[in-house]
């Protein structure tokens, strides 16, 4: 590799550095591979007019269609909400809302009429919805023992819970926890036409936390008979995993404005009519502001009723074709040729390079 | 640089004891030239240093050395040299010189302090360690033992402060008030990084305990129980007697008492030491040698310094039979060094185990912080405030909440302050410390869920690049050099990318320019130029044979010969230019300190002659003079035999004045058959003609000086060879006072230097050789390469003025076209006017060139045609005054800098000078001791395994064979490196705060109580599994532009030099981006899921799969080259992602149990992250478009010529740019 000068050195370096021949020559030459030199075949994808634009297009063209269909989708989907908590209120409590709620003898019931605007398919889907209640807070969503929930022998490993973890002697509570304890209590009874309407309330859990995370061996115990009832009562009678209001309720939400699902009504309803619901409007949200819906709705592929993602899609398809045009304007009007050496900063600039 | 090598130890030898006082005349001398003479050995040089091993007196003496580049014959400037000058029955003779300074001096020959000492008890280790507990010779390089690994090694990790922070956090969420995440999942990552690094540590430490366990369990001869028996090096006790043989390895460091050698020589390799394969010499005291151990009984004492790591000194004194002896670096042969050419040798240990000099020496290289890396220290810092902003905001806001709703805290179902299930009528508070207290505590706990702000991991992801980095650049076949077998080191591992970056590249000359392999070329004798480069006829590749014994010996390198100088030295010296020519080449052949070795070849009647020593000139000059028929074959201690012309002549040595860098010169006494006694001198021009006759021959010493300038101007090393004969008067004067010299105990070096002085003088000029220093191939294009790519090369050299110039012309650093300022100055005001005239002509050129020359960077035209040549006496008055400044200003204006006759400190002083007033990078680059210095100095040093020894290697950072691998390593991999490495940076700096930003989005839905939703266990594992690989793969693999494109467009490497890839506006800019795309990764499911019955686990896995997905694919986007490997790591991550995300859900003590695969099913869940992705990264890829076609960088210019081939013409507009550019450059 090397060629040494044309005089003398006939005897190479190598003996003149080293009479001895103990050492013997192991060449450190590194080994040739194509991944030691870094030349490992490798495409090079690069950006020119043709790919963006054709990315832009692509993009336009995929989302434009999705948004449609999104938001063509939300559009079928039929769905009533109904916000009662205020109006559940009897006008003589309006101004003591709370006192009202707190009191144990005044009559909850609540009825609400509600009227069908298009025709639901079956499944229809009950929740309930509420605002501005932090499922998601810290503290609440910390305040939970699953070991306990899961099996009967470990009913007393309530760390965490407090300050629901024991009743008054030491007993621990089960479901222990504040996300128990504040279990939603109001129930619906719906009617049409003075017929009832069956509300389905079965399979309204994840069967993997019927299964899993709610043992058929544990049954509530000690469950809010606290000085300070937070919502439901337990069926102590009925193991937890078939509870399943208390499994719905258990995995809370991540936002603050959510919906539980409450039960599924398997028939279907025409529209116009009016639907008769006996509510017992039970659950305090007034101490924070929250606010409670009762919503029926069908479901699409895409879920329920929301315009968001539609618009979304359409907007951003949207932006993406009206770039594609950008560019097409830019680059016929302004081309560039790729790799032209006049954009070099030496070739611009042509003494710049040697300061 | 000078053709100085740092070398070890001298020779001082031991004078004989005076056994007989009478001092022999010439005629005992010459009578008794046969027998038992002993060694004049001085083919070792020698810095020694004095004790203190400081940088410092490292380069003070080098740079003594260094000052006399052309002076053949280079010895340890301030050691002191001693030589036996042979029989004079046992007169002690030392000569010898000393460099400058005589502290050294004082130092050396000072009595060591009884408290400072070591005692050893020679043959009686019982006492030696009694009182002194001195450690035993197993050694132990490893670091740790069974017990003490884990306590040591963790205490080593955390030396680092990401290491700490990492810690702080983890014992934070250790507490109740504060723990955001479980115990395991917080320590988690802590741990993994700490046990792979232990894990690492602990495989390299397993290496190095079965390395010492080979070591410790060698065997060695030792004196035990009145007989040599067999024991393991580890048992061998300070004070014992062990007996060396041949090709055995040193255990210890020992004090030489006798060899096989009459005269007390051994000849020792250092090879391991300090990378030297010459043999060096040492020597046994006189005193000692007869005394055979298994005979009479040893005993001793010798006294020597505390274990010290300078390996080039050591002194002692030794007291034996009640004499009290001198011993010095050359009576000691170190650890790790090998026996050669001797069949045993006696010693005693003085100094075992870890406090041996090479165990001392063990030190790895200074640590050096890249300039990236500190630059991103400010963008850690700003992230930080980032950090401290989002913790403040979430606290305040908290805050406000608590405030806002502290009178229904206690029943609100989510909060629930007070605890009523106590039946106590005054509930308690339920972990609830106050309005203040937990507003801090929010804070602490907003730290430890923001905390991968900081990106722990980059530092970790940093160091694993920079790994792979110098893999690449230790594997590149292009910087492997044949010649001395020697492939790319990397001795630094964090400064990688400091190679994309360097504006400056400050140069040695002598063995980095140049290859240090000395050719004589041409000799001017008395007045006659012969050659004048012009030699021809060969005699068939090897030099002159001649026959000895039956036998041919030929000296191993052949020299181009001048056929009519050859026939002059054929024809004897009955001519007067014969006798001239005669007198000439014995000068060569003898003024010298070269050992002659036979080598033998394949033709067992063949031998091969190879000149040992240290010094290449002499080296050059001596087979220059075999190939005139003037063979040194012998060189003993009093004597040494030359064939001249077939005809074998022995000449007995009567005196050696070692070359010094005061007098720069060395000569040599000769007695002859005749009983003539003559004194040989060679060396430099400057110092012969001081010394040489003025009054005779004048003309011959007008046309000599005439052919010295002729030869320098070509750039020859130029040598003044002179001899006078001595009349016995002189001699006798000369000698009595030689030997007073030799004798004194105190500034002998500054006796014997005068002592030379005396004698040489009035000298009788002979003529002066030229030798040829061959650049190193590839030089002149490597610099052609670095001044296109807008690096300032500045050549530091040792050199007198002429030969830097004139390798400066061959290597293309200057040019005709040039308008050099010189500045040779000896008084500060006449280096200040010149700088000033510098400076004035600088801008007078300036302006000149931008009136005719009406582009923007006309100046950079002007400036090139610039040359600043400054020497060292000038630098003297520059450096370390306000001079500096003016040098700066005037010198960053010139292309090219060329310093002169520099001393080793001169050039750091440079580099420091540069440095100190500019941001810019500075490379340095040497072979020598004496660059040590500026490599140290320099941003990045570089090492050249060259001729000179491994001392600049071992301080560099990077290690090549070539200068010309600057080029490759410069433009290729410093670009490549730099541009990695500062995209890793921001990409890493970028995925953690997108990260982040979502969890801080969150945090704002959730009462600002820091829920994530994003597990915990994905949280950490983010920066850890799901992103980190792609980084690294592609800090490692990816490449911006081919090898081919870089090197052929130097220029490229500006983007670097300009910090392209890594600014501040860069920052800010991806910072900006990432809040955009945590927007759209956060918002865009929270509408999509708002009011809907969407879980926190479903959702938090939405974010986290596309915080990964976006993540990855903004780096796909970024990546230039698609191997496998880069596609198996970025689909890999998203993959691993999915799959870890996947195994966290299917755990059914965790929360989010099955939360993925009920979401996953969902279309809504798939469409939510497809617009995420593409509506996270459009703003990017428009971005990155609009640049792209408006003002495109080199780079991407270059990228896209390579890949569409329209190179050719850019080659072609290369070359009329160049031709354009060409009338100003040259």
């Amino acid at each position: 590799m090397v060629e040494r000068g044309e005089t003398s050195s006939t005897g190479g370096s190598d003996g003149t550095q080293d009479p001895f021949p103990s050492a013997k020559k192991i060449t450190k030459r590194p080994k040739y591979s194509r991944f030691t030199q870094q030349e490992l075949p490798a495409c090079k994808p690069i950006l020119t007019p043709g790919w963006v634009i054709t990315a832009l297009i692509l993009v336009g063209v995929i989302f434009i269609p999705i948004g449609l269909a999104s938001l063509f989708a939300s559009q079928r989907v039929v769905e009533i909400v109904d916000r009662y908590d205020e109006d559940c209120i009897p006008p003589s409590f309006k101004d003591r809302a709370l006192g009202f709620i707190q009191d144990d003898n005044t009559d909850k019931t609540c009825i609400r009429k509600l009227t069908v605007p298009k025709l639901m398919k079956s499944p229809i889907y009950v929740y309930y919805q509420l605002s501005n209640f932090y499922q998601n807070h810290r503290r609440y969503v910390k305040s939970r023992s699953d070991k306990q929930l899961r099996s009967r022998k470990d009913e007393s490993k309530t760390t965490n819970c407090e300050p629901e973890a024991f009743a008054g002697d030491k007993q621990p509570i089960v479901p222990c926890g504040l996300i128990a304890w504040s279990l939603f209590n109001d129930t619906y009874k719906f009617s049409v036409t003075n017929q009832p309407l069956a509300v389905n309330k079965r399979n309204i859990a994840w069967d993997s936390d019927r299964e899993h995370k709610f043992g058929s061996d544990v049954y509530p115990k000690n469950f809010q008979n606290g000085r300070l009832i937070g919502g439901a009562k337990l069926n102590s009678s009925i193991p937890l995993n078939e509870q399943e209001d208390l499994i719905v309720w258990m995995r809370t939400a991540a936002l603050p404005t959510f919906r539980k699902l409450y039960g599924r009504i398997e028939v279907d309803l025409e529209a116009g009519k009016e639907i008769t619901v006996m509510i017992q409007n039970n659950y305090n949200t007034y101490d924070f502001g929250g606010k409670k819906h009762l919503v029926l709705s069908t479901t699409s592929w895409l879920g329920g009723k929301n315009d968001f993602l539609g618009a979304a899609y359409l907007a951003v398809g949207g932006i993406c074709l009206f770039l594609a045009v950008a560019f097409i304007l830019v680059y016929v009007l302004k081309p560039r040729p790729l790799g032209d050496p006049s954009y070099l900063s030496w070739n611009r600039n042509p003494a710049g390079h040697l300061n | 640089m000078s053709t100085g090598r740092p070398l070890l130890i001298p020779s001082p030898r031991t004078p004989n004891t005076p056994q007989t006082p009478s001092i022999p005349t010439y005629a005992d001398l010459a009578k008794r030239s046969s027998g038992d003479l002993k060694p004049v050995s001085t083919m070792e040089s020698n810095i020694a240093i004095d004790n203190t091993s400081s940088i410092e007196s490292n380069y003070n003496s080098s740079s003594r050395r260094s000052i006399s580049s052309h002076q053949s014959r280079m010895s340890g400037t301030n050691s002191v040299k001693e030589v036996i000058l042979a029989d004079l029955g046992s007169k002690r003779v030392r000569h010898g010189s000393r460099g400058t300074d005589s502290e050294f001096m004082s130092m050396s020959q000072k009595e060591i302090n009884d408290d400072d000492a070591r005692l050893v008890y020679i043959n009686d280790p019982d006492r030696t360690n009694e009182k002194h507990k001195f450690t035993g010779n197993s050694i132990r390089t490893s670091k740790y033992s069974f017990i003490t690994f884990l306590p040591r090694n963790l205490f080593e990790q955390f030396h680092r402060v990401a290491y700490i922070y990492f810690l702080v956090i983890a014992i934070l969420n250790q507490l109740p008030q504060l723990a955001v995440f479980g115990r395991g999942a917080s320590i988690m990552p802590l741990a993994f990084v700490l046990l792979v690094t232990a894990i690492k540590d602990a495989c390299e430490d397993w290496r190095r305990h079965r390395a010492d366990r080979i070591e410790n369990n060698r065997l060695a001869w030792v004196f035990m129980n009145g007989q040599f028996q067999r024991k393991k090096w580890k048992d061998i006790r300070v004070g014992e007697i062990i007996k060396i043989q041949a090709n055995d390895t040193l255990p210890c460091d020992m004090v030489l008492l006798s060899t096989s050698d009459p005269t007390g020589v051994a000849y020792v390799q250092t090879i391991n030491l300090d990378g030297e394969s010459n043999l060096k010499t040492r020597y046994a005291k006189q005193e000692t040698l007869s005394k055979v151990p298994e005979k009479e009984k040893i005993s001793g004492l010798i006294k020597c310094e505390k274990p010290n790591r300078n390996i080039y000194g050591f002194q002692a004194n030794m007291e034996v039979d009640g004499k009290r002896l001198s011993l010095g670096p050359s009576n000691i042969i170190l650890r790790g060094c090998e026996l050669k050419n001797t069949a045993w040798a006696l010693g005693v240990v003085a100094y075992a185990g870890r406090e041996t000099k090479a165990m001392l020496n063990n030190a790895g290289a200074p640590s050096k912080r890249s300039s990236l890396e500190t630059r991103m220290n400010l963008e850690i810092i700003i992230l930080s405030l980032f950090l401290f902003a989002l913790c403040t905001v979430v606290s305040f806001l908290a805050a406000v909440w608590l405030k806002r709703h502290k009178d229904e805290l206690n029943i609100i179902p989510f909060y629930r302050k007070k605890d009523y299930s106590e039946p106590t009528p005054d509930h308690d508070d339920y972990k609830y410390y106050g309005w203040g207290l937990e507003i801090f505590f929010t804070f602490l706990m907003a730290v430890i869920v923001f905390q991968i702000m900081i990106p722990i991991s980059l530092y970790i992801s940093m160091e694993l690049v920079r790994v792979g980095q110098s893999y690449f650049m230790i594997q590149d076949t292009n910087m492997y050099d044949e010649a001395t077998n020697s492939s790319f080191q990397c001795r630094a591992l964090n400064i990688n990318e400091d190679l994309g970056q360097i504006k400056y590249v400050f140069s040695d000359k002598t063995g980095t320019l140049t290859e240090n392999k000395m050719v004589f070329q041409c000799a001017s004798i008395w007045g006659v130029d012969y050659g004048g480069g012009k030699a021809s006829s060969q005699n068939d590749g090897v030099g002159n044979p001649v026959e000895v014994d039956r036998k041919i010996l030929r000296p191993k390198m052949a020299v181009k010969v001048h056929p009519q100088l050859l026939e002059l030295a054929k024809s004897g010296k009955d001519s007067p230019e014969g006798k001239h020519v005669h007198d000439f080449f014995l000068a060569l052949a003898s003024c010298n300190t070269l050992v002659p070795f036979l080598v033998d070849t394949s033709d067992p009647f063949v031998k091969l002659i190879d000149y040992q020593g240290e010094s290449p000139d002499e080296q050059a000059l001596a087979y220059a003079a075999a190939a005139y028929g003037f063979t040194l074959i012998e060189r003993t201690s009093g004597h040494i035999v030359i064939d001249i012309q077939g005809e074998r002549q022995r000449f007995d040595v009567l005196g050696l004045h070692e070359f010094d860098s005061d007098r720069k010169r060395m000569s040599v006494i000769l007695g002859f058959p005749d009983k003539t006694v003559k004194v040989f001198v060679k060396g430099a021009d400057s110092s012969m003609f001081s010394v040489i006759d003025r009054s005779l021959e004048k003309n011959v010493i007008h046309a000599t000086e005439q052919h010295l300038h002729a030869y320098s101007s070509v750039g020859l090393r130029t040598l003044v060879v002179g001899m006078r004969e001595l009349s016995s008067s002189e001699f006798e004067q000369w000698h009595s006072a030689f030997e007073a010299a030799s004798a004194a105990l105190m500034g002998r070096a500054a006796l014997l230097r005068k002592v030379a002085s005396n004698v040489e003088n009035h000298l009788c000029i002979l003529g002066a050789s030229a030798i040829e220093d061959k650049l190193q191939q590839g030089v002149p294009e490597a610099i052609e390469s670095l001044r296109m790519a807008a690096i300032k090369v500045w050549v530091l050299t040792g050199d007198k003025q002429e030969t830097a110039m004139s390798i400066g012309y061959s290597s293309k650093l200057l040019t005709s076209q040039m308008t050099q300022i010189i500045i040779n100055s000896s008084s500060k005001q006449s280096c200040k006017k010149s700088l000033e005239d510098g400076i004035l002509m600088s801008s007078r050129l300036t302006t000149q060139s931008s009136f005719t020359n009406n582009t923007v960077g006309s100046s950079g035209a002007a400036v090139t045609s610039l040359a600043l040549i400054i020497d060292g006496t000038s630098l003297v008055y520059v450096l370390d005054s306000e001079l500096e400044e003016q040098l700066f200003k005037l010198a960053s204006k010139c292309a090219v800098v060329l310093c002169c006759r520099v001393a080793p400190l001169q050039k750091a002083g440079i580099v420091a000078l540069v440095k100190k007033r500019t941001s810019d990078l500075t490379l340095a680059i040497g072979d020598g001791a004496n660059d040590v210095s500026m490599i140290q100095m320099a941003d990045v040093g570089v090492g050249i395994t060259g001729q000179e020894g491994r001392q600049a290697v071992m301080a560099s950072d990077f290690s090549m064979g070539q200068f010309r691998f600057l080029v490759p390593l410069l433009l290729v991999h410093g670009h490549w490196n730099y541009q990695r490495m500062a995209y890793m940076i921001l990409y890493n700096f970028y995925r953690n705060a997108v990260f982040v930003f979502v969890l801080f989005w969150y945090v704002l839905f959730t009462c600002f109580t820091l829920t994530t939703a994003v597990t915990e266990w994905s949280s950490m594992l983010y920066s850890v599994i799901y992103t980190s690989f792609p980084t690294i793969f592609v800090g490692v693999l990816d490449k911006d532009l081919s090898r081919r494109t870089l090197l052929k467009f130097p220029q490229l490497y500006g983007a670097g030099q300009r910090q392209e890839s890594y600014s501040s506006k860069l920052f800010w800019l991806i910072m900006m981006d990432t809040i955009w795309q945590s927007v759209a990764i956060f918002f865009i499911p929270l509408f999509a899921y708002w009011r809907s019955t969407i879980d926190i686990s479903g959702l938090g896995d939405l974010w986290t799969i596309a915080s990964v997905v976006v993540v990855n694919l903004h780096l796909a986007m970024d990546v230039i080259r698609w191997t496998w490997i880069t596609h198996a790591a970025i689909w890999g991550s998203i993959l691993a992602t999915g799959i870890c995300v996947i195994i966290i859900d299917a755990l059914p003590f965790l929360f989010g149990y099955w939360a993925i695969f009920h979401i996953g099913k969902t279309a809504e869940f798939w469409l939510c992250l497809l617009i995420i992705v593409v509506a996270a990264l459009v703003p990017r890829f428009v971005a990155k478009i609009i640049y792209q076609h408006f003002s495109p960088c080199d780079i991407r210019v270059a990228r896209e010529a390579e890949k569409f081939g329209n190179f050719r013409e850019l080659e072609r507009m290369e070359m009329e740019m160049n031709l354009m550019a060409e009338p100003q450059r040259r």
